[in-house]
């Protein structure tokens, strides 16, 4: 370029077309940006959740539009034993396979913060529970907890001799939940502990190498400083394995579809048994909703007891 | 209060060594600073006389003591760790308490010893704080006072001041020394700044690659560095060094001739390296001409970047400079105050 032709230029702002400055203006972006997200809430979310509620006050049938009831679904519900077995039986799964998944979660995840030999790999192993599809997982339980074929029977009586028969996981009612329990801690302690781990990274050495001089042994340190410390995700984890727990679905109907004699049905398995096969869509959804009250007090108790800590708020960081 | 003594103590992480024999006496409270650039192992030795490191080899005493086996709660020391490493759940009441809570002592004696600290830092108005909610200084003061509550037999300090800013820095630097004059604790002391180590210290290790260069007191290391590594790392703007030979009873650099110490210890003709602090410069309209090049007033002196012989020099004059740069400056160096290195081991001649 010559020099008088550099000289000649002079930037120029271009007058900005309508286009333009309608993206510039801010509340016209908000709306831009926040409409997919809403859209999908409300046709993916909103809209079946308005419909179960709606359907649980009416008697909706299968291939028959029902008429509005009030609350006749929820009172009837009230003096079905089954569907009141399936809420203690629902609240008693919930609380023993989240106590289970948080203690081997937390053990796992505080050993997987050592110093071991082949880490990240072991690390991914114990992910694999996690990745591998429920169904999966549930159709191997089910082996695993054959009457006739199960390995653990196997090995206790035909090749230990410590029982004089086979076990019957799904055939008894108190086997079967305990089977089921187990069966969802194997699946769930993945999550807890690798959320716990990332929990356990976060806290610096030099806090327990501080308490080690100040005297603390190591239960003291874990006491003292790893479980304060460990609160607030904790508290995080624990609601959504309480949420998940509470609503799972999959592993019960795969293995035990609530039997024997419904007595391991989840409030989501019994929802869909008396809905979609049962036909009584109106009371399907009276039980599903049924669930929403102790999904939030789950929620409200984590954040406002365990939740909130004023050691984190201000300043930056430590 | 306890004497430390470390003898011939070797570090190895796998194959790599990070100390090679170390020995270091500190008197019973005695305020010893290990200083080194990074790398050069001082950390280290401290987390091994804390007790979380292991020794490799060697042993250290405190207190006539061997601890080298003994668990770190157990050797009666305090810490400062460089980021405080203040528990962040609690408060700085609890912090300061936390080795008296765990040793279960009685709460009027917590209360009167955490006070008592609190009113040495002037942290009492603080107690019921977090962590997060003070600022650099304060959380530095709180680690210190941790420490002070223990009332061990030696504080160990490492690189307690790096996070903090320059101003501060040099306010806790008072206010660790006061500490210490009160206290009389046996302190160990961890910094790579050396004027940390010149101003704090009554004695100074001065460390690299995992080796101790000099053990002295501060001024002697000024006066008298054992070799070219501690001439250039004790005082700021480092030392100057010109490389050249002993010719005629003189200095020589190209075709400039400077004076050498009465104390010479370099006969003729020797290859030498002549160390000279900018400070030691004195303006002599007799002296070698020297072309400026920099001037950097600050006041109570001026800093002058001069070339000669092809060697730049720092000097610092305690007059005003006028000449500007590209102009000729007579100088000559005081010549008491010139240290001799020999070129090939780098060991000082004088």
């Amino acid at each position: 370029m010559s020099a008088t032709a550099e000289m000649a230029w002079v930037a120029r702002r271009r007058p900005q077309t309508r286009l333009a400055r309608l993206f510039d203006s801010k509340p016209f972006l908000i709306f831009i940006c926040l409409a997919p997200a809403l859209g999908l809430l409300l046709v993916f979310l909103t809209y079946p959740l308005g419909l179960g509620m709606y359907l649980s006050f009416t008697d909706t049938q299968l291939g028959r539009p029902g008429v509005w009831v009030g609350l006749d679904n929820f009172e009837y519900l009230l003096t079905d034993r089954v569907f009141i077995n399936t809420v203690w039986n629902t609240i008693f799964y919930t609380a023993t396979a989240t106590a289970l998944k948080f203690a081997l979660g937390l053990w796992l995840a505080l050993l997987l913060n050592q110093n071991l030999p082949f880490k990240s790999l072991i690390r991914a192993i114990i992910l694999l529970p996690w990745i591998t599809p429920t169904v999966l997982s549930a159709i191997a339980f089910w082996w695993i907890y054959d009457p006739q074929f199960s390995i653990i029977s196997y090995v206790l009586h035909d090749k230990l001799g410590l029982i004089d028969s086979n076990i019957d996981f799904l055939g008894t009612p108190w086997h079967a939940r305990w089977s089921l329990i187990v069966a969802n801690t194997w699946r769930g302690i993945p999550f807890v502990a690798i959320s716990l781990l990332a929990g356990l990274q976060t806290i610096s050495p030099s806090l327990y190498e501080a308490a080690m001089l100040d005297g603390a042994s190591s239960w003291q340190r874990f006491r003292r400083v790893t479980v304060p410390l460990l609160m607030p995700i904790l508290a995080v984890v624990l609601t959504f394995s309480v949420l998940f727990t509470f609503a799972d679905f999959q592993l019960v109907y795969a293995i035990t579809r609530g039997g024997p004699i419904n007595s391991t049905h989840l409030m989501a398995t019994l929802a869909f048994q008396r809905g979609i096969p049962g036909a009584a869509l109106g009371e399907g959804a009276a039980i599903a909703v049924s669930m929403i009250p102790f999904l939030v007090l789950a929620t409200l108790f984590s954040y406002f007891a365990i939740g909130q800590r004023k050691w984190q708020q201000g300043g930056d960081d430590v | 209060m306890a004497d430390v003594s470390i003898r011939n103590v070797e570090k190895a992480f796998g194959t790599t060594q990070i100390l090679h024999g170390v020995s270091v006496d500190v008197d019973d409270g005695e305020f010893v600073i290990l200083v080194g650039p990074s790398g050069c192992g001082k950390s280290t030795l401290l987390r091994m006389i804390a007790g979380l490191e292991n020794i490799s080899r060697g042993e250290i005493a405190i207190g006539g003591r061997v601890v080298n086996n003994i668990p770190p709660k157990e050797r009666d020391i305090a810490m400062v760790f460089q980021n405080y490493a203040l528990y962040p759940h609690m408060t700085v009441r609890e912090n300061m308490a936390f080795s008296l809570t765990l040793a279960k002592a009685p709460k009027p004696v917590l209360e009167q010893k955490v006070g008592r600290a609190a009113d040495i830092l002037g942290l009492t108005p603080l107690l019921d704080r977090y962590p997060r909610q003070l600022s650099g200084g304060q959380r530095q003061r709180v680690a210190m006072g941790r420490a002070i509550v223990r009332d061990p037999q030696v504080f160990l300090f490492d690189e307690p001041l790096s996070n903090l800013d320059a101003k501060l820095r040099v306010q806790m630097r008072g206010e660790i020394k006061d500490l210490h004059q009160r206290l009389k604790t046996t302190t160990v002391y961890v910094t790579h700044d050396q004027i940390e180590a010149m101003t704090m210290a009554d004695k100074i290790v001065v460390m690299q690659g995992g080796h101790v260069e000099q053990i002295g007191a501060p001024l002697d290391l000024y006066d008298r560095p054992a070799n070219l590594f501690v001439a250039g790392f004790i005082g700021s703007p480092a030392m100057n060094f010109l490389k050249g030979r002993i010719a005629g009873g003189a200095f020589q650099i190209g075709d400039t001739r400077l004076p050498l110490p009465s104390t010479r210890g370099a006969p003729e003709g020797t290859k030498v390296v002549y160390g000279i602090r900018p400070e030691h410069w004195r303006l002599d309209a007799g002296g070698i001409g020297a072309t400026v090049r920099l001037v950097e007033p600050t006041g109570s002196e001026t800093q002058v970047v001069a070339e000669f012989a092809g060697e730049r020099v720092v000097c610092a004059f305690r007059e005003r400079i006028t000449q500007h740069p590209g102009e000729l400056l007579h100088m000559t160096p005081d010549r008491d105050c010139v240290h001799l290195f020999d070129d090939a081991t780098g060991r000082r001649l004088t």
